[in-house]
């Protein structure tokens, strides 16, 4: 089976047992109307955003720290194995879809960013996009072109910074109501 | 009592012809701005009814809802950002406490993730009764959704009857694992110990007692005009809107779509045992209960044939031979000195699980519960995200609140089977 049609397409990966279709980010909304109604994947079923700051970078262990935040750069393995694959950019954005068919099928769109660079909502395709997309917006900081509704959806509507990202620092927050605020 | 199997077509082509999912936000209903003597309510997010901290906004014209927005976030917790900082090994806690109502089947959906990054052979013993647990956490959460919807809407016995059998039922958690709740009896690789001796004879005790629990629910039910009043043609969810919000599992099945992932992409054993799929066609508060209570006795019989096979496995392995991702067992520690390098390790660096991205998605009884893990080749991961089956269920709050009264709003609230801490993780 062939993904060959889809508008924007990079490339096509398989890892895993699972496709993986690497889209530009500008066609996106057109890669996934595609998909739709060409390929019946009518249910998304989440939307996956990835910090990969400091992917690859030796001393790095899952978290890549900063001056601000509390040291728990220093990591407690000793380090790859063999260094990772680079990534094409900072974020990516995995969308998880599935044909509900008596022939069903898995795929994951990734559409890669760089920090600030904005990609289109897909509501009008699968409008369950909503708060997945608010999510992350909220947790990463990935701005959606065209969502009518882009505030926060898990932290407080004033909080600042996006936690999720590898440069928010841990327990470098303030504490709310403690004697130092 | 036979399930009537509906299907509809799965239809994705124009999710908003004919659709009653609001525009332009598909989670907010707006009131109509020509109406007047509107009020606003705070419904929550500390409230008896909204299972935890869920907050509805909810414009009220007297009795009538003309708009309705859920707030989510109070329970957030960020349980995704910590387990970066946990080795694989210790982020085995956690995803229990995201969904603490069907625990094990999260716990199960992180293992199975980390297996397939792995590429672990599990022993199929340890398959076996990952699915009997699973089964039986599948009816521990259909029981509190029960007991607490129909205590909602005015039926309160029905809370004590369905926390009996759920004490029963955590019961059986306890003998096998020492804990009522949050087992971590799941493991890398298999579970965390052997099946304790006397687990048959009490768990086909309680597969024995079950199906005549649920016929008592029934029974309390079933013909009770104020629950069919409350209940039947309230919140409506038509299969396509069901789909295009992302609907999963029973909320799914009660909208007439023929979709369970034990039956169409089986993982653990589930192709080699007999259950039904229990399907309704109305999409309304009613039909949502019917799917719930019929998956409750597909369930015991799922448990019963588990018990069954897990019967002639005795004396099999119940983890993999894997030492560098399996701990060794205690008494080797005492003899071995590789034994006790490999226990060093795992406890303290982690094993080291391959680069790579994958997806693992099953049948919770809540829906398709995901969950994406990222590596980067270390002993922790890169980035964690589960989905969750209850955040994309209240996606279809406002979609299902058309011409409901503020009392009905509990109703279809509580039906939609939400659990805060999966919604919010």
């Amino acid at each position: 089976m062939g993904y060959e049609g889809v508008p924007g397409l990079v490339e096509t990966r398989e890892a895993f047992g699972e496709t993986t279709l690497v889209v530009d980010p500008a066609r996106l909304e057109e890669a996934c109307l595609h998909l739709r109604d060409e390929e019946g994947f009518n249910l998304l079923l989440d939307i996956v955003a990835t910090d990969y700051l400091g992917w690859g970078q030796d001393g790095v262990a899952g978290y890549f720290g900063t001056a601000g935040g509390r040291d728990l750069n220093l990591p407690s393995t000793q380090g790859y194995s063999r260094t990772p694959e680079p990534k094409l950019a900072r974020f990516s954005l995995g969308y998880l879809l599935i044909r509900l068919a008596d022939e069903s099928a898995r795929v994951r769109v990734h559409v890669w960013l760089d920090e600030g660079e904005a990609v289109a909502t897909v509501i009008p395709v699968w409008p369950t996009a909503d708060w997945y997309e608010r999510e992350c917006f909220d947790m990463m900081g990935i701005p959606f072109d065209g969502h009518p509704n882009l505030v926060r959806i898990l932290m407080d509507d004033d909080w600042e910074g996006h936690p999720l990202r590898k440069d928010y620092p841990i327990g470098g927050e303030p504490v709310r109501f403690s004697e130092a605020e | 009592m036979a399930a009537v199997v509906h299907r509809v077509p799965f239809v994705g082509r124009a999710p908003y012809a004919g659709s009653r999912i609001p525009q332009p936000v598909p989670t907010i209903l707006k009131r109509d701005p020509k109406l007047e003597d509107v009020l606003t309510v705070n419904f929550g997010p500390n409230h008896p009814s909204t299972h935890g901290v869920l907050r509805l906004i909810v414009d009220l014209h007297g009795e009538h809802v003309v708009g309705v927005e859920a707030v989510i976030g109070y329970l957030h917790t960020g349980f995704e950002k910590t387990m970066e900082q946990k080795t694989w090994w210790k982020g085995v806690t956690y995803p229990a406490r995201v969904d603490y109502v069907s625990f094990q089947y999260n716990e199960l959906v992180y293992v199975l993730a980390v297996e397939k990054l792995l590429q672990l052979e599990v022993p199929r013993k340890a398959t076996w009764m990952r699915m009997a647990l699973g089964e039986l956490v599948r009816i521990h959460s259909h029981l509190v959704y029960l007991g607490t919807s129909a205590l909602e809407i005015g039926a309160i016995s029905m809370f004590w009857y369905c926390f009996r059998e759920r004490d029963l039922a955590l019961d059986l958690f306890e003998l096998v694992a020492g804990t009522r709740m949050h087992t971590r009896y799941f493991q890398v690789g298999g579970l965390a110990e052997d099946i304790p001796v006397g687990f048959y004879d009490e768990a086909r005790r309680f597969c024995e007692r079950m199906p005549k629990a649920v016929d008592e629910y029934e029974a309390i039910l079933n013909s009770n005009k104020i629950w069919l009043e409350r209940t039947v043609g309230v919140g409506v969810l038509s299969g396509e809107d069901a789909i295009a919000l992302g609907q999963t599992g029973p909320n799914l099945r009660a909208s007439g779509v023929d979709w369970d992932l034990r039956r169409r992409e089986p993982y653990l054993a589930y192709a080699e045992v007999d259950f039904d799929v229990p399907i309704y066609a109305g999409g309304d508060v009613y039909d949502r209960y019917k799917v719930r209570v019929d998956e409750m006795r597909e369930s015991v019989r799922i448990i019963e044939q588990c018990i069954d096979r897990l019967e002639e496995m005795q004396g099999e392995p119940w983890i993999a031979d894997d030492r560098k991702v399996v701990l060794p067992p205690r008494e080797e520690l005492h003899t071995s000195m590789e034994s006790l390098i490999h226990h060093f390790k795992i406890v303290t660096e982690g094993f080291r699980v391959p680069e790579g991205e994958v997806y693992v998605g099953i049948e919770s009884p809540r829906g398709e519960s995901g969950c994406t893990l990222v590596s980067d080749g270390t002993a922790k991961p890169w980035r964690v995200k589960f989905r969750a089956p209850s955040f994309a269920a209240l996606h279809a709050t406002a979609a299902c609140c058309h011409d409901v009264a503020v009392a009905d709003l509990i109703a279809v609230v509580g039906s939609l089977d939400a659990v805060m801490g999966d919604v919010d993780r």
